[in-house]
This record gives structure tokens, sequence and C-alpha cells, in this order.
């Protein structure tokens, strides 16, 4: 049909990812389970690359789509709208955490509970001093979010590439140093994941935010490889704006964890 | 010539082939048809559930859910060990099923999809390709649900049955990989909802057509978006809440287990934060839809259009401050609980607001009792009920005789299955015209109608009175002294039921007849939103052009 689009808006064509993805969804699940339950990891991982194979294939047609101009002044507004969306669903699901950790914290399990309160930290735990290691990994990931801000800056105002490309190398070596120190800072935890309750808030509640910092490295390593490629401009970067938000809002979250998990609730 | 014009664009319309149309779309319509299809297949299976409850409830004693084997035909005195995992199963997945995968993707995904972008002028949605990506996750969830009903759970038989609440430790305790698969169901179907929602808001926020300040948005486009922004701030709570019952249960944690320090109550807390909104996420969209058929049949533009949309924003917000209503029995403080029993009875002032403004519209209106009338009719009877006894629900005091007793449920499925669903059928009747071209006949409809209003009110209001007698809900069994009124509870069920089977036959008679509906608008000058100019089916792409403000914006409600 000889259809004439006189607006905007980005209509697309048909893709096959969709359904890929839930497939691929449902198989890395249910192989998880299966896994979870003594079979093997095999279907997980089986599903789990679908999955990974699904973003990259749909998020590279979606940079070409911007390469070709799909993205005008009305599309990139919505992008940015989904984005800060995305972040605040990544919000709320850290509130169930804190929720978590400030419960147990605030009103501990004890003998006589709920009449009398426990202790926090449950006795017994040893927990770490946070003006060490913790107080490192703060300046390290502060350091990150300014130097990714150093590169936009860099890249709205002249558009200098040099320290566009230098910010963002620094951002992603302080990312990855993060989760290094993380990874060690766990190694020598005095406190495991299962039996106690300290150990499964600080877990899943650390853990679920390094596997952010992980996501929030790749995403900038992305926009490193973009930067090289010439994609973005002073006008036109909404991807790079992304993982700057994202980087920013994975820096807020530590410092919440850092304020209440590490120093007041230790 | 309307309807040669829009014949002609649907016979163009199918260039597409089969698998592109249907499996990578990124067509909003396409994509709301999907949804409402699987929908009502899950409805189908989980309607089905009950009415083999409501067989089992239908005498004391069991007949039907035996340990020697689940049967159709009841078993004789003595022949039959109660199986009461079975009973537990079908409870679980009713809920499961209704909360997560029937109800929000027929109103949010489906009618939301269809036609919030038509209401506001839009070409597509804002994330057409991410649109699709909702739909096949949620098919993912299906599949993974319909996997937990067949693998080993609890008691060392298939499924889990632990409430649809999956509150610890019956859920963390629970056997087999029943449960874990119904937590990823859920953790899908809520990834899937949040990615809708996302969708939803950029659309609304982004996508209205020039001229279309928020104070003119149709109202089912608003009540999408109120309830988008409840899906996202709500589901990423309950996507925590069971990651830790899963960590629980596979990993050794001890979030919910007082063992090693956690707390069970804390679990419940966190899902009816989630699950208070829910139910708003469940009922908000038949809001909208009910608003714009009331002012269509009343002939008159819906009274009091900015209270109406500001009803819903202020329900939307209360909803997430009042969940420990839900859990007055678990000790809180009385100060808590004067808390949550304020907080909850103030929604009954903004929802008075919508009861009363519809009750307005019709006033002095020229009322016309077409099918999708009689529907909004219905829920307009029906929430109010449920509202009532919600009220009565809301006091701490008088919820420690009603708590978990069948009151609890007749009031749930007053607002629920009755509200919801009419709202439901409402939408269907209303704008299968425009989906398919084809009206569903007008008798069929007040048939399938009054079937269904008398069979649904035959079923719950008798639970109220078994309510106050004191049986508890979730058995599969009870003293003689309550066979009265289950026994008619169950014959209102059979009845409903055969009104759901009686629906399916006529909606794929209708569906496969030849389109008899194929003008733009097939109602009266008051279904005036933007989706009422386009062809009947509209043609694969809409508003290439967008629309003028002279087409939409007829300043009825001014």
């Amino acid at each position: 049909m000889a259809h004439e689009k006189n607006h905007d808006y980005h209509i697309l064509n048909p893709s096959i990812w969709p359904f890929v993805g839930g497939a691929a969804a449902f198989v890395m699940l249910f192989g998880a389970v299966l896994w979870m339950h003594g079979s093997g990891p095999y279907l997980f991982l089986i599903g789990f690359l679908a999955v990974l194979y699904t973003m990259f294939a749909w998020w590279s047609e979606t940079i070409q789509e911007n390469q070709v101009g799909d993205h005008t002044p009305v599309v990139r507004i919505g992008l940015r709208y989904g984005f800060i969306l995305f972040i605040m669903s990544e919000v709320m699901f850290f509130f169930a955490w804190f929720w978590s950790f400030f419960k147990h914290a605030l009103y501990p399990m004890g003998p006589e509970s709920p009449a009398v309160d426990g202790v926090w930290p449950p006795a017994g735990i040893e927990t770490f001093d946070p003006w060490h290691l913790p107080l490192i990994n703060t300046l390290i990931l502060i350091c990150s979010g300014m130097a990714a801000t150093w590169a936009h800056h860099a890249l709205v105002h002249g558009n200098v590439r040099q320290d566009i490309k230098q910010g963002l190398w620094l951002a992603i070596g302080l990312g990855i140093l993060f989760t290094a120190f993380q990874a060690y800072e766990y190694s020598h935890a005095a406190f495991g994941l299962a039996g106690n309750i300290y150990g499964a808030n600080f877990f899943m509640a650390t853990g679920f935010h390094g596997f952010h910092v992980i996501i929030g490295t790749i995403f900038l390593a992305v926009c490193l490889a973009r930067v090289y490629q010439g994609h973005f401009t002073p006008e036109k970067h909404v991807g790079f704006e992304m993982a700057a938000w994202y980087w920013h809002f994975v820096d807020v979250v530590w410092l919440f964890l850092f304020a209440a998990v590490y120093i007041w609730g230790g | 010539m309307a309807a040669d014009a829009a014949t002609h664009a649907h016979d163009h319309e199918d260039t597409r082939g089969f698998f592109t149309r249907w499996f990578m779309s990124t067509n909003h319509k396409d994509i709301g048809i999907l949804y409402l299809f699987v929908a009502g297949f899950v409805g189908l299976l989980s309607v089905m559930f009950t009415v083999y409850m409501r067989m089992e409830l239908m005498h004391p004693g069991v007949q039907y859910m035996c340990a020697e084997g689940a049967r159709f035909l009841p078993a004789a005195a003595g022949e039959c060990t109660p199986n009461g995992h079975l009973w537990n199963v079908m409870i679980t997945y009713h809920g499961v099923l209704m909360m997560f995968f029937v109800v929000i993707p027929a109103l949010f995904g489906g009618f939301g999809n269809y036609f919030m972008p038509l209401q506001i002028g839009a070409p597509d949605m804002a994330f057409p390709r991410m649109n699709n990506l909702s739909f096949w996750m949620f098919v993912a969830g299906v599949c993974l649900g319909i996997a937990s009903i067949l693998s080993p759970g609890g008691n060392g038989q298939l499924g889990s049955g632990v409430g649809w609440v999956l509150y610890p430790p019956l859920s963390t305790r629970e056997a087999g990989m029943s449960m874990d698969l119904a937590i990823f169901a859920v953790h899908v179907s809520g990834a899937s909802s949040i990615l809708g929602a996302i969708n939803m808001i950029t659309t609304f926020l982004n996508m209205r057509t020039p001229g279309m300040t928020l104070h003119k948005v149709p109202l089912f486009s608003w009540s999408i978006f109120v309830t988008a922004w409840l899906i996202l701030l709500a589901l990423p709570v309950l996507a925590g809440a069971i990651t830790m019952l899963l960590m629980d249960r596979n990993f050794g944690t001890t979030f919910f287990d007082p063992a090693g320090g956690g707390d069970p109550v804390l679990y419940q807390h966190i899902l009816w934060f989630f699950g208070h909104p829910e139910v708003y996420i469940i009922i908000v969209p038949a809001f909208g839809i009910i608003s714009h058929v009331v002012a269509t049949f009343s002939k008159k533009p819906i009274f009091g259009y900015l209270p109406m949309v500001y009803a819903m924003v202020a329900i939307g917000a209360l909803g997430f401050v009042v969940w420990a209503h839900h859990m007055y029995t678990v000790g809180m403080s009385l100060t808590q609980q004067s808390y949550f029993m304020l907080a909850t009875m103030v929604i009954a002032v903004p929802t008075g607001v919508k009861i009363f403004s519809w009750i307005a519209t019709m006033w002095g209106g020229s009322v016309e009792f077409k099918t999708p009338m009689l529907w909004a009719f219905g829920f307009l009877f029906l929430f109010t009920v449920g509202g009532v006894t919600g009220i009565v629900l809301s006091q701490a005091g008088v919820d420690r005789a009603y708590h978990d007793t069948y009151y609890v449920v007749a009031h749930f499925h007053y607002v629920m299955s009755l509200g919801a669903v009419f709202g439901i059928f409402a939408g269907i009747y209303f704008y299968l015209p425009k989906m398919a071209g084809r009206k569903i006949p007008e008798w069929a409809g007040k048939l399938h109608f009054w079937a269904m209003f008398i069979g649904a009110n035959i079923t719950f209001f008798p639970q109220h009175f078994l309510g106050r007698q004191g049986m508890p809900r979730r058995y599969i069994d009870y003293p003689e002294a309550y066979a009265l009124w289950n026994y008619v509870s169950s014959i209102g069920a059979f009845l409903a039921f055969a009104s759901f089977v009686f629906f399916i036959v006529i909606l794929f008679k209708t569906l496969l007849s030849p389109k008899n509906a194929t003008e733009p608008n097939p109602w009266n000058e008051w279904a005036d939103t933007l989706e009422w100019t386009l062809p009947s089916p509209p043609p694969e792409h809409t508003f290439e052009t967008l629309p003028k403000q002279s087409e939409w914006d007829k300043q009825h409600s001014h």
C-alpha cells in the first residue's frame, strides 16, 4: 500500500527478536529450575546464551535504526522517558531489599520477639569496617561517576573526542576496579549468605547492586565503542545519556547501601 | 462508502504472512488482539478450576477430589479419600492465573494496547517492538505457570498448593520444582507488565495528538496511564519479595525463617505493598471502559470529567499506603491498625466520586440498554456491593471476625471477578465492532449478560452468609451447617460457567461469520473519541496523518 507516513514517530518493521526473547526467557528460567533441583546447568546456559544473543541482536538493530535516522527528536524524547521509567522501576526493586534490611535492622528478631526485639547486627556476626575497603570503594565509584560526567561534558561542549575517550576509559576502569574490590570483600566475609539474616540482607542487597555495576560497566563500554565509531554528536547521544544516568543511579544506590548497610547497620 | 473503504483497506491489510503478522508483530492493534485471545484462553482454564471447586463444595463431604484419583462423577460414600493437595492446587492457580495472566493482560495488555494509542491519536506505541516483547514474555509466563501445575510439588503430588499469595513458610517448605516454576512465572509476567507500563506511560506522555492536553485525554486512556504507574512502582517490589522466597527455598537464606533471624510477616508486608496496588491495577482500566460505555449509552458527556480523572489518580496514590489492611490479624499495634483503617476508608471518597459521577451521567440522559450498557450497569451494581463490603472489612475490629472467611471471598469476587470481568465484557461488546467489524447479536449478548449477572450473584451473594456463619475460606470440606448456601452458590457457578461457554461459542460464531458492522461508529455520536473515526476494523497503520483537533475535541465536557 502506498501509505505515506506524515509524522515523526518511529514505526518499526516486524521483528523476530521479541518472540525469540520470550522463548529464550522461558528456556532459561525452566533450565534454572531444573538446575536448582540438581539436573545440571545445560538448559539454563542454552537459554541464557539465547537471552544474551537476543539482547545483542536487538540493540544492534536499534543502533542501526539510529544511524539511518529513525530516531527523530520526538522519538529521542520517548527513549529518554522510557529509560527514566525503567530506572524508576529499578529503584522500586531495590526498595524491597532495603525494606527487608531496615525491618530486620530496626526490629531484629530475638527469642522474645515481637515483645522484645533482638539485637542488630545479630549476635556472632562480625561485620565489615566501613572505613576501610567500603570507603575506598565508595570513592572509586564516585570518581567513576565523575569521569563519566567529564566524558559527557566533553561530548556536549565542543565534542572533544580525546577527553570523551579518556573519561569513559577511566569510568569503565574504575567500575571494574569496584567490582574486583567487591569480590575481594565477599571472599573475606566473616559471615555466609545462608543461615543468618545479616548475610542474606547484606549479600542480596550489595549483590544486586554489584550486578547493576557490571551491567552499567558494559553499558559504558558499549558507549565507548560507539564513540570510536563516531556515533555520537553533541546533539544526538541518547545512548550515552542513558548509560550516564544508569551509572549515576548505580552510584546513588551504593551511597544508600554504604550509609545504611555498612555504616549505620554495621 | 465507509464500509467499502473499510473492506478495501482490509483486503490490503494482509500482505504480511501469518507468521510475520502474529509472531513478529510491531503493531499495537495486533498485539492487543493477541493479548485478548491468550488472556481469554487462560481465563477459561482458570474458570474451569473454579467450576471443579464448586462441584466439590456443592455438598458436604468430598466426592470428586479423591486421593484415589480426581473424578468428574461423584464417588459413593466411603470410596473417596479427600485429596486436600489437589484442592489447594486449584485455589492457588485460580488465583495466580486470574491475577497475573488473565485480568491484567486482558484489560491493560489487550484493551490498553489496542485503544489507548487510538484514543490519543498516536500511530502506534512508543516502543512497538518492546510491546511485542511484553506479549511474548507474558506467554513465557503462562508456559511457566502451566509447567508449574504439571511438575512435582508438595505432598508428593503435582503442583503447588500454597495459595496465590505464596506466604512462607508454606511456600518455602513446599517440595519440588512446582513452586520455583510458579515464582519464575510471576517474575516473567511482572517483567512483561513493567515493560508494558513503561511503553504505555511514554506513549501517553509523548505521543498525544497535537492539541490534546492532559485534561482533554479520554478517560480510558487516563485509566491506562494511572494503571501503568501502579504497575511500574508496585511490581518490582513483588519481584524483590519473590526473589527472597526463591533464595530461601534454594540457597539457604533466612529472610522469612525465624530460625535464622528472619520474619515471615515481612513477606506479607512486602507482598501486600504490591498486592493492594495490584487490585487497582486490575480494576482501574475497567473504570475507563465503563466511563465511555455509560456516556455513550446515556447519550450524554461523562459527568465530571476532571473529578473522574483525579479520582483515578487519588485511588492509585492511596492504593500504595493501605496495604496492611490485608493483614490486620498478624499482630500489628493498635496505632498501625488505626492508621491502615483510616487510610483504607479514605479510598471510599474517590471511589464514591466515580460511582456517583457514572450515576449522574445517566441522570437525565436517554439511557439505551444495548449489551455493553447492560454490562456497565451490572458493573456499577456489583462493584458497589463489593465496595460496601470492603468498607465493612476495612474495620480492623470487624475484620477479626471476617478475616479468612467466605465474607472476604465474596467481597473480593464482587469487586474483581464481577467488577473487573464485567468491565472486560463491557469492553468486548463495546469494542468488538471496532476490532473485528462484527457485532455480537443483541439477543445473544443480553442472554449472556443476564445468565452471567444472575449466575454470579447466586454464586457470590450467599458467600456473604457463609462468611457471617463463620465458614473459613480455602477448605475442601465443611460441616453440614454450611450445606444450604454452598449448594446455592454452586448452582450459581454452574449458571455463570454455562453463560461463559455460551459466550465463547457465540463469539467464535460471530468472528467466523461475515462482517456486519463495518461503519466507523456503530453506536451513536456520543461515542466521540478518536477510535470511532476509523474504519472497522482499522487498517494496519492508523493516523499516518495525525488527526486534526476538530476530529476529537468536541468540548462536550465543558
